[in-house]
């Protein structure tokens, strides 16, 4: 019998969601249709005052379509037509707007916007359009819409709103929702005078509470006044830190790519004495590789980049093999002319890729669980892809420890850039570990393109950007260290980021390398010097 | 190598016009001038064989270069210092020009402002920057031509040489230090045009820039500065000086151990060398009518010493041949097939220091020698080869 019974109510209920859906397509108005009607024509008046007073209504109403209807009217797409229906405007752009029934959502072509008006809001009835989208946003299911909207009512709190408020803190589940709405209505408090936000605003980085605590701190009241003040101390302290930090990331960031880019030349350059002025454009060659790769493979930019990692150490490891055999063998003891012919080598590698690529940049996709950034307050937060370069870099520079270390051509790397001549009578194949070290050193400069593309554009002139600079860490570490090489690198990188806001990015570069200039006449080995007979080379 | 004792002033004088080199290459120089002089003035328009106004002009920027050259073979032929860096003396030399050129425009300029430069006016500056001043007198800025460089080349020079900076370390530090000024001008606060530099130039001590005659008259005058800079670089390879320099290029530390100091040695020679040249981008600079930043970038400077490279290091005369190939073939590629420029220049580099190692010059003194071994001795010949390689 129960059985029957709930079997009829739900044919029921299906039948009249069949006949409500025929009554609205056949645009009959029904009832719910015909409230919703009277609701907007309330907005339709002269004095704000009223408008206002008609958006509360519509607020009230639970119409489902009032956010909608709510926003439009907010972006000024809200507008009626001639013969009086309300329209939404679907994009305001060009002569001819494509427009939508505002009941149904019913798309009904274009109309031109000279038979349309629109119904005029004014700045206060914005503020109250906004926060009452807010607060419709803060009762959906969507925790992610009731983040974004709680973050917006920062600041933007009026009297009647907080009510409301404490009671959707009581109820609400999300921990940053609720830490949100309890700091909104704190600095409604707190502006207004009250000492229970300015005690809860306490600590709080967010840029609109410090707003509302200098507020606060010109207060009547002179214990809310000192206890504001007190409190922006402590904030401004606080900011000064996590401004110290931030510096600190972006430096230790830069510093990670000029390591990657002079850890292959301080390879090449020590066990060699060679200078590889094409350095920079095997870098290139990685990057494009990485470029490459995603060609290959649409839709999968994170599978690419990491196929990418061992591709583009093959292929700049090739090409420095190739330049190794085909150039740099003939120049066996003659440094400088070296130099020369690998910037042959890099103007033709460049001059390629234009050629053959294009002279333009070519876009490389960050893949999604590298965009964004991780927020460890209101007012630092770390970019994911500059931590992924960070911890590649030292994952890099671990593994070439280990190479030079734990394996036997590291063992012969470093026995023939102590002593060549040594080296060779006791048996090691002086040629074969030239090769393998300029492979290596070439395949880590491929790597380092790989990580770069990730954080710059991608062209022809990607290498040249970035060789000085690696020069000048591989100086200034001491050339055949690899500690030296990190040490530098970071450190460079931090001077810089930390000289650029007070000097301007182009007069700090110009600092660090004056600075270099005169570090290298003070000690011309670099930091970390090569100790005994291998110095004197 | 013998070392010579004479030490009387007299000798200094004659001594660099003693060599053949020096006899031929200052003849060749000074015909070619005359010839060109000749065809540009004498031969009608119309006469395929007339030399143009801008084909004047464009000798008379290789002229410029060719100087610098010299310059830089000077330091690196005979004192074994790769420098990275000449680009930024030239830079400078054309900027102490380009200040005089611009003070010499006067209320002439788009703003009309009688004493500020159009793009001080731009930039809304309402007096001029200390170091323009004296700039409209033409024998300041001719001596801040060379002594604007010069300068730099002590100051850096003393730091260098005092702490034994060398090989590669100093090559780097002078690329570095041609970079760091590069970023430097462009900079619109540093008072020297910023990204544009200095441009618009109207007239040189009272000569209409853009007449053919000034045209002719700029060429001359860099084709003298050449043959005189040259003589006194080969005034300095041939003295005792020259000789030390040589010593140090190609064991420095010995050389210190017989009791020079070397550091002095090279201070000298490399100031000398940035004056020439300073000197060469102040001859540049009117007849291109342009001096911006891009001077400074440090593919430039490495350029030049592909020019030297070329033309044979350690000659001198290397240095002006290798300078005028190159930026000939510059000026063709450029003209007929622009993207081919960089796959030319960069397999220059490549095939010069490969295949070429003494440049030019070296292959003429290798013809000649087998030719000379030749006709004296047949049997000998082998010998003589196997002693060259």
């Amino acid at each position: 019998m129960r059985r029957f019974l709930s079997l009829g109510l739900l044919c029921l209920l299906l039948l009249s969601i069949t006949v409500t859906a025929q009554a609205q397509t056949s645009s009959t108005n029904t009832a719910d249709d015909d409230a919703a009607l009277e609701l907007l024509e309330a907005l339709d008046v002269e004095s704000y005052a009223d408008k206002g007073d008609a958006i509360t209504a519509i607020l009230q109403s639970d119409d489902e379509r009032a956010r909608d209807w709510l926003q439009a009217l907010l972006d000024g797409r809200l507008q009626r037509t001639e013969d009086g229906r309300f329209v939404l405007v679907l994009e305001n752009r060009g002569r001819d707007w494509p427009v939508a029934d505002v009941l149904t959502g019913e798309a009904l072509g274009e109309m031109s916007r000279r038979d349309l008006e629109r119904i005029g809001i004014n700045n206060n009835l914005r503020n109250q359009l906004r926060s009452a989208i807010a607060v419709v946003d803060l009762y959906s299911p969507n925790v992610e819409r009731r983040r974004t909207s709680a973050e917006r009512l920062l600041g933007e709190v009026d009297g009647e709103l907080v009510p409301t408020l404490d009671d959707l803190i009581e109820q609400e589940e999300d921990e940053q929702v609720r830490y949100r709405l309890t700091q909104a209505v704190a600095i409604y408090r707190a502006e207004a005078g009250e000492m229970a936000g300015v005690e809860a605003l306490d600590g709080s980085l967010h840029p609109r509470s410090r707003v509302a605590l200098s507020r606060a701190a010109n207060s009547d009241d002179p214990v809310v006044a000192n206890a504001a003040a007190a409190s922006l101390a402590g904030i401004e302290q606080q900011l000064k830190i996590n401004r110290g930090l931030e510096t600190l990331y972006f430096g230790l960031s830069l510093g990670s790519v000029l390591v990657l880019a002079a850890i292959g030349l301080a390879i090449t350059f020590g066990v060699m004495g060679v200078i590889n002025m094409a350095h920079g454009e095997l870098m290139m060659l990685g990057a494009y590789t990485t470029w490459a790769m995603q060609q290959l493979l649409p839709g999968q930019p994170g599978l690419a980049l990491i196929l990418s990692i061992p591709a583009g150490f093959m292929v700049a490891a090739l090409a420095g093999v190739a330049i190794e055999r085909g150039v740099i063998q003939f120049l066996k003891g003659r440094p400088l002319e070296t130099l020369l012919a690998t910037f042959g080598i890099s103007l033709i590698l460049q001059q390629l890729v234009r050629t053959v690529i294009s002279p333009l940049n070519r876009t490389v996709i960050t893949p999604e669980w590298m965009s964004g950034s991780l927020v460890v307050n209101d007012a630092l937060s770390l970019t994911l892809n500059r931590m992924y370069v960070l911890g590649f870099a030292l994952v890099v520079f671990a593994g070439l420890m280990l190479i030079m270390r734990r394996t036997r051509l590291g063992l012969e790397v470093r026995a023939v850039t102590q002593n060549r001549a040594m080296a060779r009578s006791m048996g090691i194949r002086a040629t074969r570990v030239d090769i393998m070290t300029f492979a290596l050193g070439s395949g880590v400069a491929g790597l380092a393109g790989v990580a770069l593309s990730q954080l710059t554009n991608v062209g022809p002139n990607l290498g040249q950007n970035y060789i000085i600079d690696s020069f000048m860490v591989v100086v200034f570490g001491g050339v055949g260290n690899l500690w030296g090489t990190l040490v530098a690198g970071l450190s460079l990188g931090v001077i810089n980021q930390v000289l650029e806001p007070w000097a301007g990015a182009v007069l700090a570069k110009i600092i660090v390398l004056v600075f270099i200039i005169l570090f290298i006449q003070k000690r011309p080995r670099g930091l970390f010097p090569q100790k005994g007979r291998a110095a004197e080379g | 190598m013998s070392l010579t004792t004479e030490s009387s002033t007299n000798f200094w004088l004659t001594r660099p016009f003693s060599e053949r080199s020096t006899q031929i290459f200052l003849g060749v120089l000074l015909a070619a001038l005359a010839l060109v002089t000749i065809l540009h003035v004498a031969v009608p328009p119309d006469n395929p064989l007339h030399v143009g106004a801008y084909t004047v002009n464009l000798f008379g920027k290789y002229l410029s270069y060719a100087l610098l050259a010299v310059a830089v073979d000077l330091v690196w032929g005979y004192l074994g210092i790769l420098s990275l860096g000449h680009g930024a003396f030239f830079a400078i030399g054309g900027y102490a020009m380009g200040m005089y050129l611009m003070r010499q425009i006067g209320d002439r300029g788009t703003y009309g402002h009688p004493v500020l430069p159009d793009f001080m006016v731009f930039l809304n500056w309402d007096s001029l920057p200390w170091f323009w001043h004296g700039f409209d007198m033409a024998w300041f800025a001719f001596a801040m031509v060379l002594l604007a460089p010069g300068l730099l080349a002590l100051v850096f020079g003393f730091l260098a040489f005092r702490s034994r900076v060398t090989g590669v370390y100093l090559s780097i530090i002078t690329q570095a230090l041609t970079f760091a000024l590069m970023l430097a001008f462009f900079r619109n606060e540093m008072g020297f045009g910023g990204n544009n530099g200095l441009t618009d130039f109207r007239e040189i001590v009272g000569f209409d820039l853009r007449s053919d005659a000034t045209r002719l008259g700029l060429f001359l005058v860099t084709g003298v500065a050449l043959a005189l800079g040259y003589i006194l670089c080969r005034a300095i390879v041939t003295s005792k000086l020259g000789r030390v320099s040589v010593a140090t290029r190609d064991a420095e530390a010995r050389t210190r151990f017989l009791g020079y100091r070397v550091e002095r040695f090279q201070l000298f020679v490399f100031v000398v060398s940035a004056m020439l040249a300073g000197l060469a981008g102040a001859l540049y600079v009117p007849q291109v009518g342009i001096i911006n930043p891009s001077e400074f970038s440090p593919i430039f400077s490495i350029e030049i010493v592909l020019w030297v490279a070329l033309g044979g290091r350690a000659t001198l005369y290397g240095a002006v041949i290798g300078a005028i190939l190159v930026n000939y073939a510059k000026t063709i590629f450029t003209g007929v097939m622009p993207d081919a420029w960089l796959f030319a220049l960069g397999a220059m580099f490549v095939l010069v220091t490969v295949f070429l190692p003494k440049g030019v010059a070296g292959l003429f003194r290798y013809l000649k020698r087998r030719k000379r071994d030749d006709s004296a001795n047949p049997d000998h010949q082998q010998t003589s080869k196997e002693a060259s390689a």
